[in-house]
């Protein structure tokens, strides 16, 4: 496969859409997987047009391998055919009226190659991703994880320098998710270039992508790993997508101060200033009387006000300082009678709850 | 106090089918019914009249006539020629209409389907002021190219096509601006070029209503009567096209005149047929 230049993808541009500004600034190497999670409304399928040149930038640059692809100040700008960007779009947009083998060699007979070089080339692509017993097929004659196959190897079969990917999985079932995502996961690990997924399920982030970004109301609010992503989320967005509750608060010594009241004895001697708490919930624990108080611990009364069955646990909703979700077991709900209006004490561990900087501009 | 009516019988089939499909009686009130059948009557009886006093026997003698044949002849290839070129500007001119926006578009897209209201015969009217040996571009073709269209096959090929070319451009108009651009996106990431998006996504996406179109121009072309006689006159073997021929046939051959009729008639149900899915249903494109 081609791949990236030295440089990967840079993107430090602003896009003004109506009433929606996208401002962001991030870089994508070669060979490493980008995600981009974020609510619907949050800006990702508008970076995508934007690096693929289907919406102008208004303000800054997006340079690819070191080309610049949009320059708002300069001027300059490559036509999206100018570009050599692969897009799996998100009902994958396969060409109706074409076979799968027309489909995929779409994109070398429009990149200038004859007839037969075109058709060589999409058997290459097809034979590549299992897609050869299809080939004679019509879209409408596939099952959603073959046309997602298939929409893979249109792009990719361009020979781009970067690929993006508009939530790949989203349009099929639960069912074929699976296989599909880690097939996906292979033939990803095979593209040497740069490559931007967008999706705004955690588990396709987690399992897809290298790095993450977090993109809410067009700005970037977090950046990482998926691993530390997952455990020290920077926004309540982010906290309830990876099911951990989140609190702000303002660190002093071993004592945090929580924004939305009560506070906390943590573990970590440090911390200082603004910092963020997160807690899993099965890290907290019910009990009808008061605990005894050990100086590790935290305990503060709460009330229930719903409680919901999730697989093998329930998980109850209460309020209190601060408010929590927690999960205990079905056994324990019967056992204490809980339901909701139940006054019960909530414990915590100070070395269950992580503990981290708040940087500015992310929530609480 | 509630009054009830007295039963009334239903039968066994029509309770089966309120059933099934649910509603109530199906019975159609006087008042809508009896101006129905007089509608049904006033459109459906002339054709039948036609069909009963066609000379069956003798239709293949009054078809093969000079004139009829001529007229004929004259009418599919000129009626041809007059989509050939509706095709070649009018859907170009129906791509501007949907994807672009300028000042003055409305006023444009206005003046562009005028024909399909204007009388036919202030068309031609029009048609002779503007290429007539005078007219105000006809002048110019006369003293430079020595080019005179009135009353010539040219004549008769810009009468239909200024008739039938906005019924392609409405309907390719209306197919463009109801497809999918995201095809077109996918194929501009794809590489392809405005001109190569349009030759290979734009037109195959809009293939079904560009055949309809391309039908109804050719249809209204054929049957095209008022523009043509008074631009082009009637001369035959000229400029004198089928519905030409019937009218003055009516006089002297009416024979010929109900056979070249039901050639029109017939050429018209198989337009109708190879819409149906289009028109019929009143549905767009798939």
């Amino acid at each position: 496969m081609t791949g990236g230049g030295s440089d990967g993808l840079a993107v430090d541009a602003e896009v003004r859409r109506g009433g929606f500004t996208l401002a962001v600034s991030l870089t994508a190497a070669p060979g490493r997987v980008l995600g981009l999670l974020g609510p619907n409304g949050a800006g990702k399928s508008t970076l995508l047009a934007a690096v693929a040149g289907l919406t102008p930038v208004s303000a800054g640059r997006i340079t690819l391998a070191g080309q610049v692809m949009d320059d708002a100040d300069a001027g300059t700008f490559v036509e999206p055919s100018g570009r050599p960007v692969g897009f799996v779009f998100q009902n994958y947009r396969l060409f109706p009226y074409l076979t799968v083998a027309e489909n995929v060699a779409f994109s070398p007979r429009a990149r200038g190659q004859g007839r037969r070089a075109a058709r060589a080339a999409a058997g290459h692509w097809l034979d590549r991703l299992g897609l050869a017993d299809l080939a004679g097929r019509k879209p409408d004659q596939l099952s959603g994880g073959q046309a997602q196959r298939v929409a893979l190897a249109r792009a990719l079969a361009g020979q781009p320098e970067l690929l993006l990917l508009d939530e790949p999985l989203s349009a099929l079932d639960a069912g074929t998710r699976l296989d599909v995502q880690a097939e996906l996961k292979r033939h990803l690990a095979d593209f040497t270039g740069p490559c931007l997924l967008v999706t705004h399920d955690p588990l396709e982030a987690l399992v897809l992508a290298d790095r993450l970004i977090v993109l809410e109301g067009g700005r970037i609010v977090q950046e990482g790993t998926p691993a530390r992503i997952a455990r020290q989320p920077a926004t309540d967005y982010v906290a309830k997508l990876v099911g951990l509750n989140l609190y702000a608060g303002r660190a002093d010594g071993a004592q945090v101060k929580l924004t939305g009241g009560g506070d906390f004895v943590v573990a970590d001697q440090d911390a200082r200033g603004d910092v963020l708490v997160a807690v899993r919930p099965s890290a907290v624990v019910v009990s009808t009387e008061r605990p005894e108080h050990g100086s590790a611990r935290n305990t503060w009364p709460a009330r229930i006000t719903g409680l919901t069955l999730l697989a093998d646990r329930v998980r109850l909703d209460l309020e209190g300082q601060p408010s929590a979700l927690v999960d205990v077991t079905p056994a324990a709900v019967a056992e204490l009678s809980l339901q909701p209006g139940s006054r019960v004490w909530l414990t915590t561990k100070a070395t269950d709850l992580e503990v981290y900087p708040r940087v500015d501009g992310q929530a609480g | 106090m509630v009054t009830f009516t007295a039963p009334s019988r239903l039968t066994a089939r029509e309770r089966a089918r309120r059933a099934a499909r649910g509603g109530g009686s199906r019975s159609v009130p006087a008042p809508l019914l009896v101006p129905a059948l007089v509608a049904v009557g006033f459109l459906v009886l002339p054709l039948i009249g036609l069909l009963i006093r066609a000379p069956w026997g003798r239709i293949g003698a009054a078809l093969s006539g000079a004139d009829a044949t001529q007229a004929l002849v004259l009418s599919l290839w000129t009626a041809t020629t007059a989509t050939a070129i509706s095709l070649v500007i009018g859907v170009p001119l129906a791509w501007v209409l949907a994807r672009t926006s300028f000042p003055g578009q409305r006023l444009l897209r206005a003046l562009v389907t005028l024909p399909l209201v204007l009388p036919p015969v202030v068309g031609g009217v029009a048609l002779l002021l503007a290429f007539g040996r005078t007219g105000f571009i006809g002048q110019y073709l006369n003293s430079w190219f020595g080019l005179t269209i009135p009353f010539t096959p040219i004549a008769v090929v810009m009468a239909e096509t200024f008739v039938a070319m906005p019924f392609l451009i409405i309907t390719v108009e209306g197919a463009l601006r109801s497809a999918d651009q995201g095809f077109e996106e996918a194929a501009a990431t794809l590489g392809a070029r405005r001109m190569t998006v349009f030759r290979r996504v734009t037109v195959p996406l809009v293939a079904p209503s560009l055949g309809a179109g391309a039908v109804l121009c050719w249809a209204r072309a054929l049957g095209e009567f008022g523009a043509t006689i008074t631009f082009a006159g009637s001369f035959p073997g000229q400029t004198e096209t089928m519905p030409i021929a019937v009218y003055y046939a009516l006089e002297n051959d009416p024979d010929a005149a109900i056979a070249l009729s039901l050639v029109l008639l017939l050429v018209s149900v198989v337009v109708l047929v190879s819409l149906r899915d289009h028109w019929l249903r009143g549905g767009s494109v798939s």
